[in-house]
């Protein structure tokens, strides 16, 4: 399977990663659309983490042993066998935040509606992760790795 | 002959199914339920009265889930006695079935107390979607409801009641709501958050009898509180609490204490027997000891290890502990371990902002984190639940954990790059 890996020693903190993430994710791919027109704005799924001068990008490690899919009460949250990726059915999820309490990068978030958990997809509509595509210094890598 | 058994189907049975599929693809399994359809999330039956969810979004796996694993599911079913000689389980209706492996996944029921009048037509626990179902077919006629128990079902039903409209009162034994899991600054922040919803919560009291009505004594009219207080309602729930359900293992040789007792392999004190979920006394990391945690993820991560080792692949039960994500009246919640430590010898850190509802607790001993409780913020919390399951000494980093900014960066560069790399 494929994990995106960050490299906090190239990471200069421009947050770009999290501007396409939103972009990706929200409903007309456009950057000043997903900004300014739509209400209320999609989040970005990777978290940008700073501590200056410390600075890395992260979102869900899609783990093998996934610990927010074994406390999922809905069975919204699924690693799937094929893909090796930790998916999550917004239609199933109650919003409980079990997810959330067991995920040991805090890599879910809330919402903007407050109800449900979002979290990376690794952008199923893309080859590359928005984040790692529009990346530019590289501090976001896709890497093959065993699963 | 079944070679494996599962009695129960809820989150610790449905986790040793899918467990017991991946190591054996072949052994027979059945699994035996009272419930009709039981691969639903019973966290969830709060929402199916609310109205927010049907049973279709409930079920945790979809309606193929038994047959995809080929599992026989006796749905409906009791079973009503154990032979562990002979090593087989005795159903309602007499019939037999044989196992090689058996796993006790039997759940808890309501704790209902002695209370004069709680026969009576009005008055439901709240535990399964039956409930649930004969819960919900009152709501539309009633106006008015008391419950019973301020912990987590209590609030869950109480929040479902309240959004269909009904007049709530709750009534709890303990000075504050969720006094198990919470601490009395958090639990008045849930508490301001009820009482704006309009659901009256009675403290320091309990529902001494519960009334009829004068033209049908059958019938739920209203609920006498210890100090004499009278509320008048139309329903009753009663919340106080669950415990194991062990009526198949009575008289057998299978060791028990309030609940089953297990090792870490799940394993019952009698070969080949094994228990799970909320009927099992599993390890507590932060106690060190084994204690009963009536908790859905826990029971379908002692499920999941039990069906390992029931299929033969060794697997230890990391432990669990007490924990708790709540989302009822807004209020975001986790809380984790000794979130409010009655003894000495604990160091508590506490950052409290109550113009933003900004709470954060934590519980260290010895500069390890042994409780938490966040509110409102509580997206890192999971990081902190990772640095007390593996006991990290946060002697140099304590003050960072609970600010605004806390996240990955704020840990030292060692701690992260282990922690990020092993994802």
């Amino acid at each position: 399977m494929r994990r995106i890996i960050a490299k906090e020693e190239v990471c200069m903190g421009c947050g770009l990663c999290e501007v396409y993430c939103t972009v990706q994710h929200s409903k007309s791919k456009d950057i000043i659309k997903a900004y300014n027109r739509e209400h209320p704005r999609p989040i970005s799924r990777v978290r940008l983490e700073t501590n200056r001068p410390v600075s890395f990008a992260i979102q869900c490690r899609h783990c093998d042993d996934a610990p927010c899919v074994t406390a999922c009460l809905s069975g919204a949250m699924r690693k799937d066998e094929e893909t090796g990726l930790v998916t999550h059915d917004e239609e199933k999820c109650m919003g409980c935040w079990t997810c959330i309490m067991v995920c040991p990068y805090g890599a879910i978030k809330m919402d903007v509606s407050g109800k449900v958990v979002a979290k990376c997809d690794h952008c199923p509509e893309l080859d590359v992760p928005a984040c790692v595509a529009n990346c530019p210094n590289g501090a976001l890598v896709l890497q093959e790795v065993k699963p | 002959m079944s070679k494996y058994v599962i009695v129960g189907a809820s989150a610790a049975g449905i986790g040793a199914v899918e467990a017991i599929r991946e190591v054996d693809p072949v052994g027979t399994i059945t699994v035996i339920s009272e419930e009709l359809c039981p691969q639903y999330s019973r966290p969830m039956i709060s929402d199916f009265i609310s109205g927010k969810a049907s049973l279709e979004k409930m079920k945790c796996r979809d309606d193929h889930f038994w047959k995809k694993n080929e599992a026989q599911a006796l749905t409906g079913r009791t079973a009503v006695r154990l032979n562990l000689t002979e090593r087989y389980v005795e159903l309602d209706g007499g019939d037999k079935v044989d196992f090689e492996k058996l796993l006790l996944a039997t759940g808890g029921k309501p704790f209902i107390p002695k209370i004069e009048g709680a026969d009576k037509e009005g008055v439901f626990t709240f535990t399964t979607f039956s409930d649930a179902e004969r819960l919900a077919t009152r709501i539309e006629s009633a106006k008015r409801a008391v419950v019973i128990g301020a912990g987590l079902i209590g609030v869950s039903v109480a929040e479902a009641l309240a959004k269909r409209g009904l007049e709530v009162t709750m009534v709890e034994f303990k000075d504050k709501i969720l006094s198990l899991i919470l601490d009395p600054a958090a639990s008045e922040i849930v508490e301001n958050a009820i009482r704006k919803a309009g659901v009256t919560i009675v403290t320091g009291q309990t529902v001494q009898r519960i009334l009829g009505k004068p033209e049908d004594d059958s019938v739920v009219d209203g609920a006498v509180l210890t100090n004499g207080d009278q509320v008048p309602c139309d329903l009753v729930i009663i919340a106080i609490g669950v415990v194991p359900r062990m009526e198949l293992v009575a008289g057998t040789d299978v060791k028990t204490n309030r609940g089953i007792i297990v090792d870490k392999f799940m394993r019952t004190s009698v070969p080949d027997v094994y228990a799970s979920g909320d009927v099992a006394e599993a390890y507590d990391f932060i106690f060190n000891e084994n204690r009963l945690l009536a908790l859905w993820p826990l029971a379908h991560l002692e499920g999941r290890v039990a069906g390992y080792n029931m299929a033969g692949k060794k697997t230890d039960y990391p432990g669990g502990t007490s924990m708790s994500a709540l989302k009822y009246f807004g209020i975001p919640i986790i809380s984790v371990g000794i979130a409010n430590p009655k003894e000495d010898g604990y160091e508590v850190l506490v950052k409290h902002e109550p113009e933003k509802n900004f709470y954060k607790k934590l519980v260290l001993k010895d500069n390890v984190i042994v409780g938490m409780i966040f509110v409102n913020d509580i997206e890192r919390a999971g990081i902190i639940f990772h640095l007390m399951k593996n006991c990290v000494n946060v002697k140099k980093f304590k003050q960072e954990l609970i600010s605004e900014n806390f996240g990955l960066a704020t840990l030292p560069s060692r701690l992260r790059k282990k922690m990020c790399l092993e994802g």
